[in-house]
């Protein structure tokens, strides 16, 4: 459009100035904006890994492996927080992706329709609430009933796993992965819940027609239909816990060594640079941190890319089917 | 779809007698688990309402903090310095947002919008105390802690919400509006700014409020950027200031109940204001999908 109208000499030449600076200067201002977004992204990455070098190159790759964090020796090693990131975020993800899928049922399929939305928006709220909120009540409400109900309930029906040794504890690993699950559930709930409300309802009829159960209807129908979704919103979901900082660092408990009991206070990668990084002493822990910071970046990209990419090719596969159907009629 | 209710004809026995069964375990788990969700919202809001509410006085939110373990003060440092770094990133961050919206939908091609539009979408995946490190390394080291530091950090993490929601709706925005504009021999840059813009301003309040909403509460960056400051109402970008989350952390880690009841306070103050910003931030965007006619 705007092609057509710059090329006929006439009207070129009667536009007026304000016109000839304007239409150059929103495309260039905006075209600078976007060019710095892109530029905010690889900024980042430089920043870390510059200041992460005297930590990369003192201890190379084998710093993700290394059980050790020790500020006297200065010997630092990122094993005790991967451990912590992993096993905190995966317990996380395992509760939070079937009460999302649970919600999401109640709010598309059960609820009554005068309560969907304000269900909805109740759980929304919940993603809203500050995390730095979230830990303070992790430290003195969440905390003290892990300790004295959860971990000792825990312990005495399965105490005889490892994982579920030694003294109940406020502080650890457990109460950092209930608070991480209250975190990401609304997240990965809004997007189940968005991907549930695209089923096409004739298909669901069809279930129903043919006698299905309402929940026969959703395993047959609903999940596969929106698999991509689901998987996309959990990898999502996932990114936002490993990249936790300030909640974890306040339930976790700051240790920094792995512990196989789940009620002991450890670290993770994000709540140990938020806890220490600030007036980190000697010459290689805050570099150690920033190192830290690179694994839980390049973590979070590959998360953040993997999660898209699923939920747009769910996307495409779905026009996909669209068109096929549109073609068949 | 309304489902199946009572079967008058199907008879409940046999394999349906199964099936019946599993799906009301069904119905009741999903049940449980929204309460569950809403639940847990009431307890940590409750929590927060309970034992705030009784350490909210007057005196609470117009004396600055005290020394360190001196919990007779209050939060009015925090305020301002939460107002002044929120509101110097919301200046960046909101007509930056913007431009990066415009450009994607009213200038680039489609292959190009789809890369800086999966460019946002990274960025807001990447860890805030990633961006407090970033900053940390641009501004702080060599130099000093300082507000507008912390606003930097916060106006990155807002960029992406504020432009993705800016793109979404300026998408919605009815072609036909557009085309009329041309039609008229209305520069591109004109019916951008006067038609397209307005025509979706509610969205873009949204996206807006949402953004700041979110950064209000942001900790982490703040921790790296302002967590070193003096005492009383400081106001100069320059040098660390004081903030609502950073005095919930603090008080949090401290072992003193008196410490504990304070921080429940400015939990309340920040609860009220993000949730009170999401509602109004939710009645812009009905009211805007509305007049778009989406």
């Amino acid at each position: 459009l705007e092609a057509g109208a710059l090329s006929n000499p006439v009207l070129r030449a009667r536009r007026n100035l304000t016109d000839r600076i304007g239409d150059p200067l929103l495309r260039g201002l905006s075209g600078l904006a976007a060019a710095l977004a892109v530029a905010v992204i690889a900024g980042i990455v430089y920043e870390v890994i510059h200041i992460a070098w005297p930590a990369i190159s003192a201890f190379g790759i084998g710093f993700v492996t290394t059980n050790d964090w020790n500020p006297v020796t200065e010997n630092f090693g990122a094993a005790p927080f991967l451990y912590g990131t992993v096993v905190t975020s995966a317990i996380a993800l395992i509760f939070a992706a079937p009460i999302s899928i649970a919600i999401s049922i109640y709010l598309t399929e059960l609820a009554p329709s005068r309560l969907r939305r304000p269900v909805a928006t109740l759980v929304d709220m919940l993603a809203a609430i500050p995390t730095v909120i979230l830990g303070l009540w992790g430290i003195l409400v969440l905390g003290p009933f892990m300790h004295d109900t959860i971990e000792p309930a825990l312990q005495s029906v399965l105490g005889f796993l490892p994982i579920f040794s030694g003294d109940p504890s406020a502080f650890g690993y457990l109460t950092a992965a209930v608070i991480l699950t209250i975190m990401v559930t609304p997240i990965i709930t809004s997007v189940t819940r968005e991907v549930f409300e695209t089923v096409p309802g004739d298909l669901k009829e069809g279930a129903y027609a043919l006698g299905a159960t309402r929940w026969e209807m959703v395993r047959e129908v609903v999940l596969p239909y929106s698999r991509a979704g689901i998987v996309g919103a959990s990898i999502l979901g996932l990114g936002r816990a490993i990249g936790e900082a300030i909640a974890v660092a306040q339930v976790i408990g700051g240790a920094t060594a792995i512990n196989r009991s789940l009620f002991h206070t450890g670290g993770t990668m994000a709540a140990q640079i938020a806890a220490q990084f600030q007036g980190a002493p000697g010459a290689l822990q805050k570099p150690s941190l920033a190192y830290l910071g690179l694994i839980l970046l390049v973590f979070a990209v590959v998360v953040n890319v993997i999660a898209r990419l699923i939920v747009q090719r769910g996307k495409l596969k779905d026009t996909d089917a669209t068109l096929t159907e549109a073609e068949a009629l | 779809v309304s489902a199946p209710g009572g079967h008058a004809l199907l008879l409940d026995r046999g394999n349906l007698k199964r099936r019946n069964r599993v799906n009301r375990a069904i119905e009741i788990t999903s049940t449980i688990a929204a309460l569950l969700a809403v639940a847990v919202l009431l307890l940590v809001v409750g929590s927060v309402l309970l034992k705030g509410l009784s350490a909210l006085s007057i005196h609470f939110l117009t004396t600055p903090t005290g020394l360190f373990g001196d919990t007779s003060g209050g939060i009015s440092n925090a305020i301002v310095g939460s107002a002044i770094m929120v509101g110097l990133a919301a200046l960046m961050a909101i007509p930056v947002g913007l431009l990066v919206a415009i450009y994607t939908t009213e200038f680039a091609g489609p292959r190009f919008g789809h890369a800086v539009r999966f460019v946002l979408d990274i960025l807001n995946g990447v860890p805030t105390i990633i961006t407090g490190i970033f900053v940390f390394g641009l501004l702080v080291e060599g130099n000093k802690q300082s507000g507008f530091a912390a606003s930097v950090a916060l106006a990155i993490i807002m960029l992406p919400i504020v432009a993705r929601t800016a793109q979404e709706v300026l998408t919605l925005v009815p072609a036909n509006l557009k085309e009329a504009a041309h039609a008229l021999g209305i520069a591109h840059w004109r019916s951008t700014v006067r038609i397209t813009v307005p025509t979706a301003a509610g969205g873009l309040i949204t996206g807006a409020l949402l953004a700041v909403a979110r950064v209000a509460g942001e900790t982490a960056p703040l921790i790296l950027l302002s967590s070193i400051y003096g005492q009383g109402v400081l106001t100069e970008p320059g040098e660390a200031l004081a903030s609502i989350p950073i005095f919930i952390f603090q008080s949090s880690e401290s072992p003193s109940p008196e410490a504990h009841t304070q921080a429940w306070a400015a939990a309340l103050i920040l609860i009220a204001f993000v949730l009170v910003l999401n509602v109004v931030a939710r009645a812009f965007y009905a009211r805007s999908r509305k007049r778009m006619g989406a």
